[in-house]
């Protein structure tokens, strides 16, 4: 078991064909993970290959649209490579194809497009996670995104988290325990995936024994996750907040990362998870020791 | 990006949002000009001064004065220029023209994140502060969600006005305001559009007498280059400024370990490893947040550490990568390349810690330059040790 993500999941890229998009393909397919095709609207018809973990080339078919890659490769993933200024559309796309996960790696969306893919999803089956996100992984089963595969194995330990990098450091720290998944769930304002739904599937996987939670400064996503772990979660939860340091107004990277008055600071963060039970640690390998405890109890 | 209250000004005015007339001024000479220009050498005509600064609470500071003819205006602006508001050098006034006000009322848009759609705030108690009025009488402000697909069309204007109490005559032309203003949130792509005091002039009118605006940079990255002109270029850090034409993600912060990484959650939560490793080395800090980014390659590299050694206040750098999609080999030759280019003039130490992709390579690279400058580091915690003792090492040297 995992979560959103297993062995059997088919994942397509939307924007196969572009740098990154060629780049990731090729990563993901390393990782041993089922990518069975791509989406360039003006490609449509040509194929692209790439080398799988075994070394042998795999030739993927480029489609006109979601639709048609779906209905060919019997796909449930999309993750999507596409220039923020066309995002929002080509997430739409896979929404009205009812693709069931769809992972927006794409930085730099406007907020408000995000804003609107976020209300059209509403009633509809697709999940989104991301924007501006490394994407998920399932060690040893998939990978739709961008975090290296190389890192750690499966394990007990369910992670989520704002960063990229910042997954990849704990993943390090406890590479001789392994994850069930690791999600990143992207540091925009707006985002599809919050680190609640994460919780959720954690705490309904048996596979996954202790989760990670890895927030950041600005918003209240991780003072919301801490109410929500008081009512709904009974697998021990380790936290860790980044950015302590980080001054009143200045935007740290993320365009969501940003204390605006009192609000959003790390400390307020960190209290409101304490005040719940959640052991924070100080910095990644703080946090790293909470877990090897809780796991060695 | 926040906004001048006279840029928001002029933003109203391009979407139909009814202003009064507004002159921005940088010296008390324009000053002058600017209240001539609006009330002419009349006896009657009244202008404000207006301090143009990103901050509140400029009217208790004296930052707003009020003129009654083209040389007290000029006075007046003499008195504002310059003036220190909450840490903010006033370099602008505003000249307004005067209002005769009847009644003051509230009005913002903004980005909700928590609900994940917009939220719209309106009260028929403006010019106060409102986050007092939301404390104290949350009755008197009406928070009505916008969705983000439909936004404020006219049912969801009048939705507002109502909930927010007003008279019925002021129902529709405020509606009618409200609109112009949702207009101004959508085009411009805000996260924030506030009016404070929307106003009823003695004529009947409904005006904005102020206005905030926030704009999201991703969308002005995108789709709005006229954008870059708001840009308050007097108040970026020249460091800031040198790193943006780089492409870099930097922040000028006051401490003494300069900071490179990769992946912004990486950067934030080295800044915190190198402040509490600094408690135990005469409590140097961080001296600022420094992303490469994602696949970042030597010639980033050495453009970041370009930036950081030439910050007179850093004493060391702590380098900390771990290579996602980034290759380690790739970061050791943008530093060894980067000292190469420096020569003489790289006096300050690096300590460098790397990890992940490409990591044995990154090492040997870094080993077989032998720079003497450059410490490697196995842990993160370890390297924001060394480059904390470093730093206070040369700062008391």
């Amino acid at each position: 078991m995992s979560i959103y993500l297993n062995s059997d999941s088919k994942i397509i890229v939307q924007g196969i064909t572009g740098g990154m998009g060629a780049k990731h393909t090729a990563l993901m397919l390393d990782s041993g993970a089922q990518i069975v095709g791509g989406v360039n609207a003006r490609k449509a018809g040509t194929t692209v290959t790439h080398k799988n973990h075994e070394g042998d080339d795999v030739t993927l078919p480029v489609f006109g649209t979601v639709k048609e890659a779906m209905a060919e490769t019997g796909a449930n993933v999309s993750v999507l490579f596409v220039p923020p200024a066309f995002t929002k559309d080509a997430a739409i796309e896979a929404v009205d194809a009812e693709m069931p996960l769809i992972v927006v790696i794409t930085e730099g969306v406007p907020v408000q497009d995000s804003a609107e893919v976020w209300a059209y999803l509403q009633g509809r089956s697709t999940r989104m996670i991301g924007p501006n996100c490394p994407g998920i992984i399932t060690p040893g089963e998939s990978l739709a995104g961008i975090t290296p595969h190389t890192i750690t194995g499966k394990g007990p330990i369910g992670l989520v988290s704002k960063s990229g990098t910042l997954t990849y450091q704990m993943m390090y720290e406890l590479k001789d325990l392994g994850f069930s998944t690791a999600i990143g769930i992207g540091g925009d304002p707006i985002v599809g995936t919050t680190h609640i739904d994460a919780l959720e599937a954690f705490e309904n996987d048996p596979e996954t024994r202790a989760i990670v939670m890895i927030g950041e400064i600005g918003g209240d996503a991780e003072e919301r996750a801490a109410a929500y772990i008081a009512e709904h979660v009974t697998k021990p939860v380790v936290g860790y907040v980044a950015g302590f340091t980080a001054p009143e107004g200045k935007t740290m990277g993320h365009a969501g990362a940003i204390v605006s008055g009192s609000a959003g600071t790390a400390q307020a963060k960190k209290e409101a998870l304490e005040a719940v039970g959640v052991k924070v640690g100080k910095t990644p390998s703080e946090t790293a020791a909470l877990m090897r405890e809780i796991l060695s109890a | 990006m926040d906004l001048f209250e006279y840029q928001a000004r002029d933003i109203f005015e391009k979407h139909g949002v009814p202003v009064l007339g507004g002159v921005v001024a940088t010296t008390p000479d324009e000053a002058r000009a600017g209240a001539e220009e609006l009330i002419g050498g009349g006896p009657d005509g009244v202008v404000v001064v207006k301090a143009q600064v990103k901050t509140g609470g400029r009217g208790k500071a004296g930052g707003v004065k009020l003129a009654h003819s083209p040389a007290e205006a000029q006075e007046k602006a003499a008195e504002i220029l310059g003036m220190d508001i909450k840490g903010h050098t006033v370099h602008r006034v505003m000249i307004a023209q005067g209002a005769k006000i009847a009644e003051e009322f509230y009005f913002s848009v903004l980005l909700d994140r928590s609900n994940r759609n917009y939220l719209a705030m309106c009260s028929v108690e403006g010019g106060v502060e409102i986050e007092q009025l939301a404390v104290e009488r949350p009755d008197a402000l009406a928070k009505v969600a916008v969705d983000p697909i439909v936004g404020i069309d006219e049912a969801k204007a009048f939705e507002i006005v109502e909930t927010a109490g007003f008279a019925e005559d002021l129902k529709a032309p405020v509606a009618s305001v409200i609109r112009s203003l949702w207009t101004v949130f959508t085009e411009e792509d805000a996260t924030l559009v506030e009016v404070n005091p929307l106003v009823r002039t003695e004529d009947g009118q409904i005006v904005a007498l102020d206005g905030k605006v926030t704009l999201d940079e991703n969308a002005s990255e995108v789709r709005h280059p006229e954008h870059a002109e708001l840009e308050d270029k007097e108040a970026a850090d020249p460091l800031e400024a040198k790193a943006k034409a780089n492409g870099l993600n930097y922040v000028k912060l006051d401490g003494e370990v300069g900071i490179i990484g990769n992946g912004a959650g990486l950067v934030m939560s080295t800044l915190d490893v190198v402040a509490y490793a600094g408690e135990a080395h005469g409590g140097v800090k961080p001296a600022n947040f420094l992303d490469i980014g994602g696949g970042a390659n030597a010639k980033v590299m050495a453009n970041g550490l370009d930036v950081i050694l030439n910050d007179p206040q850093v004493k060391a750098v702590f380098v900390n990568v771990f290579g996602g999609i980034t290759a380690c080999d790739e970061v050791a030759n943008g530093i060894v390349g980067a000292l190469e280019i420096l020569g003489a003039e790289a006096t300050k130490p690096l300590v460098v810690r790397l990890d992940g992709n490409n990591v044995a390579l990154g090492r040997q690279i870094l080993a077989d330059a032998a720079h003497p400058l450059v410490t490697l580091a196995e842990t993160m915690d370890g390297g924001a040790d060394k480059a904390a003792e470093l730093a206070h090492a040369a700062a008391t040297a």
